[in-house]
């Protein structure tokens, strides 16, 4: 008998598993824009259409200042990490060998898989350790560093897929490593780093448990808010501010993903 | 060919060395562009080091079309490399002019490479690749336009100068290529395997376009390739290679017809291969070219004419190649189009060579 690759395809179960995680997924969510715009206070009856959450939503002040709160964070947290990122990609990428290479990789890339909860204590103890009490610029550091990890994956992949030769031919038309960097390299990674920037961007919009640790008073952002509305009981308006910090998300990465696609 | 030079440089102040009659000994060291002096290239350290390159010496002349040739893994791309100044020998020299460039890096040389797979710059038009060596040197904005026109003329490719290189065919893209690394006037071109990844055709037409164009700039091409054929009729000399050493340096009717080793002789075109005293000789191996044996149903009046039996007869158009068993067991090639009718798989038949058509091998 002859042996064929394994096909999903030749698991007729296979659509219907997909099918149920995509529900698992996503009809949580559509529930939840729907009942943004549900009439009734009780979030779970529906009674009619009505905008009158998210009305209510852009009048809370408290609301307001932690969204812009958590705008402000994203929008300084995003490019600095992302600066941050593209040295440390080409230093990871292109430099042939230096001292503690594989140590500084393992580190970099150990806030993706050690446990938020792990990195959220460690943050707080830290800033607590070093007196830091700078308001919403303390959420901003944690930010810039948990987001670096996640701007350098698309940027170093990008790196590993550009050809060597096309940088060694700048090379060999007296191109200096700056120049070589800015005109050729620098191009090539740009949908690359777009992509890590609108990544860092929607980890830091929604990030909880970081933020829930160290953001001192006055400086709490949407989710942590969002958090604290629920406690009190689901309320239409935490729907509603849900909704808009779920558009903005998806209105980032399709925005991003367009660029990558146009450029390539 | 002068004025075709000064045409294409920008400033007009190279011209190609006028060779006179005569060329008196110190004329010709003073033709030697590249002297490559005894270079060794070690990779990895230790007991797993090899050597790529051991004790390799050659002179790359003004003007010529050097062809280094081998096969795989034989050391011609490292010496590329080495030339190019993407890698530092590892002992010798390397000099250009007279000046040693061994510890240059690739952008502090007047030596530009194609690279096998082109390397094109994916983000920038035609022009604007083919500008980027100008733009790097610091080469003002008219005097590029005009060199890149010039190139783009050169390559035949001055119609399509706004497209990026994913809307080209493959010979054009090795023609963006071509024109790049010719752009910023390089005393040495390095073509790196440039036609490996066109088809048959496409190669043909190739090869002699770089001819004409090695012709036109005056500037010397040093090419890589495993393809004896595409070695042959290209280049003025050919150095062949095996084992990171250079075996023999001359031109295609040197290399072909006076092969000086065992590895030359097989590598370059096919050859029957015998220790030399089987033939009587007395140099310790001798080869003889396919198209050297005659054929004949009776013994032939030349010094050398032995039976055999035919194995093997394949019928190739322009000439008919037999394989032939001789009386002792060893076994003879011949490719003709004058042999006997009638021959079949076990005839008898005598194979016969001119003394003139025997070449002796010192290894």
């Amino acid at each position: 008998m002859i042996r064929k690759g394994f096909s999903l395809k030749s698991v007729p179960e296979s659509a219907f598993v997909t099918l149920l995680a995509m529900i698992f997924l996503y009809l949580p969510l559509i529930v939840l824009v729907v009942y943004a715009f549900n009439q009734n206070r009780v979030s779970t009856i529906w009674t009619g259409f009505s905008t009158i959450w998210f009305e209510r939503v852009f009048a809370d002040d408290n609301l307001r200042r932690a969204a812009w709160n958590s705008l402000i964070v994203a929008l300084v947290a995003t490019p600095v990490s992302t600066l941050l990122a593209i040295p440390a990609a080409m230093g990871f990428e292109r430099e042939l060998r230096f001292r503690g290479k594989a140590a500084g990789e393992a580190l970099v890339a150990l806030p993706l898989v050690a446990p938020e909860i792990v990195t959220a204590i460690a943050t707080l103890i830290f800033f607590r350790l070093i007196g830091l009490q700078a308001g919403l610029l303390n959420v901003i550091i944690a930010h810039i560093v948990f987001c670096i990890p996640f701007a350098l994956l698309p940027i170093r992949a990008q790196l590993r897929v550009i050809p060597r030769d096309i940088e060694d031919a700048a090379f060999d038309l007296y191109g200096t490593r700056w120049g070589i960097f800015r005109k050729i390299t620098l191009p090539l990674l740009m949908p690359a780093i777009a992509a890590g920037a609108s990544l860092a961007f929607v980890v830091s919009l929604d990030d909880f448990l970081i933020t829930f640790m160290v953001a001192p008073a006055g400086a709490t952002t949407l989710p942590v808010y969002l958090y604290g509305m629920l406690r009190v009981g689901v309320t239409p308006e935490a729907n509603a501010a849900a909704t808009l910090l779920l558009v903005v998300s998806i209105a980032v990465v399709a925005l991003s993903m367009a660029l990558t696609s146009r450029r390539t | 060919m002068t004025a075709s030079l000064a045409a294409l440089s920008p400033v007009g102040h190279r011209v190609a060395p006028t060779l006179s009659a005569s060329v008196s000994a110190s004329e010709t060291a003073s033709r030697e562009l590249v002297g490559v002096r005894g270079v060794t290239k070690t990779f990895g350290a230790g007991v797993s080091s090899f050597n790529a390159l051991e004790g390799v010496s050659v002179s790359i002349k003004r003007n010529e079309f050097f062809t280094l040739l081998g096969p795989s893994g034989c050391g011609k791309t490292t010496l590329l490399r080495l030339l190019a100044g993407f890698d530092q020998p590892t002992s010798g020299q390397i000099l250009l002019d007279g000046d040693d460039i061994a510890g240059l890096p690739p952008n502090k040389r007047p030596v530009n490479t194609v690279f096998q797979s082109y390397a094109l710059f994916p983000h920038l038009t035609v022009e604007q690749n083919v500008e980027f060596g100008l733009v790097q040197q610091g080469v003002q904005r008219e005097a590029r336009q005009r060199t890149v026109e010039r190139m783009l003329q050169l390559v035949r490719l001055d119609h399509i100068a706004k497209r990026k290189p994913n809307q080209l065919s493959g010979g054009q893209q090795q023609r963006v290529a071509l024109a790049r690394a010719l752009a910023p006037q390089p005393r040495i071109l390095l073509l790196d395997e440039p036609l490996s990844a066109l088809d048959f055709k496409l190669r043909r037409g190739m090869q002699v376009e770089l001819e004409r164009i090695q012709r036109e700039t005056g500037i010397s091409f040093v090419l890589v390739t495993h393809d004896q054929e595409e070695a042959l009729s290209m280049s003025d000399r050919i150095a062949v290679m095996d084992a990171g050493r250079i075996l023999q340096v001359g031109n295609s009717t040197e290399i072909y017809e006076r092969p000086n080793c065992r590895f030359v002789a097989d590598f370059i075109g096919e050859a029957n291969l015998f220790p030399g005293s089987a033939v009587g000789w007395v140099s310790p191996y001798v080869a003889v070219r396919p198209e050297r044996v005659v054929l004949a149903i009776h013994k032939q009046s030349m010094p050398i004419s032995l039976p055999g039996t035919v194995k093997e007869i394949s019928y190739l158009g322009a000439t008919t190649a037999f394989t032939i068993e001789l009386t002792d067991g060893s076994v003879v090639k011949s490719q003709r189009n004058d042999a006997p009718q009638g021959l079949d798989s076990g005839s008898t038949v005598w194979c016969s060579v001119h003394p003139e058509h025997i070449i002796e091998l010192e290894g």
